[in-house]
């Protein structure tokens, strides 16, 4: 809780001492090669901007990294399977070296899935590892995004590169999902069928999808080899294609970087990615590569040999699709089965607004958001600060209740299973969640935005009264109390640096505004209002000096009258700050014992 | 329980008569049954084995389920009942063999119905790889869709499930299927061959039997454990050397 104080006093000044730069043995060997391509390629000068590129110390700016690197992963274990797999639907007596389906009939796609499982060598390590890396791939985009957003990051001038990740991370649900349905086993045959129904629920050409995606009746015999070609050559090139691009903007943009003392929006603390970040990154592509290859080695994914091979007549308990596609699959599991018959058509409302409708809800309010928030704010300023979660209450209550709803779809996919292993009635998990992906996120907004508002209340404790000490003092009265010491200026400044906006109130006249312009101008107040409203006021200069003046008094207590100052909150004359800051705040001087907890 | 009923007659109709430890004929081992019954059954099941449809606790008419049923159901320990509920959870078996042939010899002795099958009848022997493998075709086309691809078990409507068949004797797999306890149907001689039921058999043991191969098998639940693998594990280690890395090394102040 008590976090020590900063002190300016407790660090120490280091002599700035510039080393005679002197190149190692490895740059001594390179030179000679480096020259060589440079003078023949120009590489020197293509590089520079790239290499030279600053890369901020943060470990959540490492989480693309790791989406990119399994993307690697999946690139080169993909190859290695594409050797090996045949896809192809023509039926086959299996006659491999998996005893429980000896001479059953099955396709050839799941004859060689069964083949690399157990009789190329290396094949199941791959499979395995190439499952594993799909799953983080995902998973890190998914962090990733969830990084970008609590921090702002979207913000101007990065939307583009904020749509291209929106793009990146629902091109990887399907290049997933694609990989997913290829070996034809049961488990595998039965998310297909989940494809076939929504892709026949989209209302009135469904089944002319159906039939053009298939070609013909679901299954057909033609979906493993197209699904094959939208796996390892449509959707990777343009994977490949987005994420060189996504990289060339966040070169250009250059790094977004954490507020702290000696960063601002026209620099970026940190070290070129040559030679220190490349070290970094290089070495923990090796770390991705080692966990994956740990995983794929150690813990079995997809056993397909269990499931046998895919009959549309058999099902299994317990099939599911891959974790990113759950929250669909939870959609469905709990809507209410609702159909209407129109004229000779069916309008399948149960499996198309959970799954068609989910989806495009999803990434549509995901790729609209940077927008929406840009028109609420009227920020037009360039963002390369990033903002502290808490310093934007209604974006983070936002992200939160937009997370909390997908998880309450994602146990939705598992409903089964929660069931099973938690002794629940299925149909009172199902009932619970159809309340529960409502009422979740809301709950979670409102919580969220407090504990946002809460935690700016603690900063503006911090910069007003100092940081708690632990020393606890007895006065001659009896009563106890803690001695607070002022925290150092970086971090004042870090608490102080962000920007505010404004809750604005309704516009009193129309100007020269039409009545439309008017009425969407009252709505972005409106909407102003509900974002910042509730956002806790940074303390002005004057309130700052005023506690550092108490501070300076000889150790006192400061008098409950002024204690409320800084508390004020964006509410229009509604003063409720000072409760709970009275008596007992004391600051230690700096000419007293500030020889403690200070660390820097 | 109507359906039993009715295959249960059906059953006397097909079934050769079997050599039962349960026998029907020992008066002496009825009436011990009968004792037994008006302990431990009779307060649900009513003390001739009539049933009960009303008040707050029910149970099933008893007279033509057979001796298999009550094997089963007394065997794996489901009965009797700890308490009502929507299905009877397994449980230790509090009664020795000869209290459940007993039983069994007692509720037989109320109706026709199946018998309690013989090692020859459950146990697969002498049986070839492909019809193993056809086995395991059958589960998946009868079977899995309630009890999973590994038998591990699944979810059914209002707090009922299909146990788990991971670690269950072939006698209760068999007698299961003749029986159809409980939500299961009953997979008579008539809907399935006898040797197509120990070839189910002969699968399910193989497919326990078999090593796990590609590692941990992380509970075998399929996608939704593996994803939460991925989550945890993965990326939360991936994180953590993420927040080491930017710990480490050359740092700008």
């Amino acid at each position: 809780m008590a976090r020590p104080a900063e002190t300016v006093a407790g660090t120490t000044a280091v002599e700035v001492h510039t080393p005679k730069k002197e190149l190692g043995p490895v740059f001594k060997r390179a030179a000679g090669p480096a020259k060589w391509a440079d003078e023949r390629t120009g590489l020197a000068s293509l590089s520079r901007p790239f290499i030279r590129k600053v890369f901020p110390d943060h470990w959540s700016f490492l989480l693309g990294e790791v989406a990119l690197y399994s993307f690697v992963i999946l690139l080169l274990t993909g190859v290695f399977l594409t050797i090996w797999y045949k896809p192809s639907m023509g039926e086959i007596e299996y006659n491999g070296s998996y005893q429980l389906l000896k001479g059953l009939h099955m396709s050839e796609a799941y004859a060689s899935s069964l083949a690399l499982s157990f009789d190329i060598r290396g094949g199941l390590l791959m499979r395995q590892m190439h499952h594993w890396a799909a799953m983080l791939f995902i998973a890190a985009m998914l962090t990733h995004s969830l990084r970008i957003f609590f921090t702002g990051a979207f913000r101007k001038p990065r939307e583009l590169n904020w749509l291209l990740g929106v793009g990146l991370l629902s091109l990887g649900l399907i290049e997933g999902f694609a990989g997913y349905s290829l070996p034809d086993d049961l488990l595998s045959g039965t998310g297909l069928r989940f494809v076939d129904g929504l892709i026949r629920s989209i209302p009135l050409i469904g089944t002319w999808a159906e039939f053009f995606v298939f070609g013909g009746q679901y299954p057909g015999e033609l979906i493993i080899p197209r699904l094959y070609m939208v796996h390892i050559l449509l959707v990777p090139a343009i994977l490949l294609g987005l994420i060189a691009a996504h990289l060339a903007l966040v070169v250009y943009h250059k790094h977004t970087q954490f507020p702290g003392p000696g960063r601002n929006e026209g620099n970026v603390v940190g070290y070129p990615i040559f030679p220190v970040y490349m070290a970094k990154a290089g070495g923990f592509f090796f770390i991705v590569f080692g966990v994956v290859t740990l995983m794929g080695a150690l813990m079995q994914i997809n056993p397909l040999w269990m499931f046998g091979p895919y009959t549309p007549t058999e099902v299994t308990a317990g099939s599911q699709p891959d974790w990113y596609m759950g929250f669909v699959e939870g959609a469905i599991r709990i809507m209410p089965n609702w159909e209407s018959h129109i004229g000779g058509t069916t309008w399948s409302w149960n499996v198309a607004i959970p799954g068609l409708g989910l989806m495009g809800l999803m990434f549509g309010l995901m790729a609209i958001y940077p927008f929406v928030e840009a028109w609420v704010t009227g920020d037009k300023k360039e963002h390369h600060i990033l903002e502290r979660p808490r310093n934007n209450p209604t974006r983070t209550a936002f992200g939160v209740a937009a997370m909390t709803c997908y998880a309450m779809f994602w146990i939705g996919g598992g409903n089964d299973l929660v069931a099973t292993q938690f002794h629940v009635s299925l149909n009172a998990v199902t009932y619970f969640l159809r309340v529960a992906v409502f009422v979740a996120p809301v709950l979670a907004f409102i919580v969220t935005k407090r504990i946002c508002v809460g935690l700016q209340r603690s900063d503006a404790e911090r910069l007003l009264h100092g940081a708690e000490s632990g020393i606890i003092e007895r006065d001659p009265s009896g009563q106890y109390s803690e001695m607070h010491r002022p925290i150092s200026q970086g971090e004042a400044y870090t608490l102080t640096q962000h920007e505010e906006h404004p809750a604005l109130l309704p516009a009193e006249e129309m100007g020269d505004m039409s009545s439309r312009e008017l009425r969407l101008e009252q709505l972005r107040r409106k909407a102003s209002r509900f974002y910042f409203i509730d956002t806790l006021r940074k303390p002005t200069r004057a309130e700052l000096e005023e506690a550092a003046h108490h501070g300076d008094g000889n150790g006192h207590e400061l008098e409950t009258g002024h204690d409320g100052i800084g508390h004020g909150n964006g509410h229009h004359g509604d003063g409720d700050g000072g409760n709970g800051h009275d008596d007992g705040h004391h600051f230690i001087t700096s000419g007293g014992t500030t020889t403690e907890g200070s660390k820097h | 329980m109507l359906a039993l009923f009715v295959m249960g007659a059906f059953y006397t109709f097909v079934a050769p008569a079997s050599k039962v430890s349960a026998d029907t004929g020992n008066s002496q081992q009825v009436a011990e049954g009968k004792a037994l019954f008006a302990v431990g059954c009779s307060s649900c099941h009513g003390l001739n084995g009539e049933g009960q449809a009303t008040g707050t606790v029910q149970g099933p008419p008893l007279a033509g389920v057979g001796a298999a049923s009550v094997e089963f159901q007394v065997g794996s320990g489901r009965m009797p009942m700890a308490r009502p509920a929507a299905q009877a959870p397994v449980k230790p078996n509090r009664y020795s063999e000869e209290e459940v042939a007993a039983l069994a010899a007692y509720v037989a002795s109320l109706g026709p119905g199946p018998a309690i099958p013989t090692p020859a009848e459950y146990n697969p022997a002498n049986i070839s790889e492909e019809d193993i493998a056809r086995g395991g075709e059958l589960f998946r086309t009868n079977c899995s869709a309630c009890h999973n691809f590994e038998g591990a078990g699944g979810a059914l409507p209002g707090g009922k499930y299909a146990p788990t068949l991971i670690g269950v004797s072939n006698q209760h797999l068999y007698e299961a299927m003749i029986t159809g306890p409980q939500q299961m149907p009953v997979f008579s001689d008539g809907v399935m061959r006898p040797e197509d039921k120990r070839a189910i058999i002969a699968y399910l043991n193989n497919l326990h039997d078999q090593p796990n191969q590609g590692g941990l098998a992380l509970g075998g639940l399929g996608p939704v454990s593996e994803g939460l693998w991925a989550w945890i594990l993965g990326l939360g280690s991936l994180v953590g050397f993420a927040i080491w890395i930017a710990a480490k090394g050359a740092k700008a102040k």
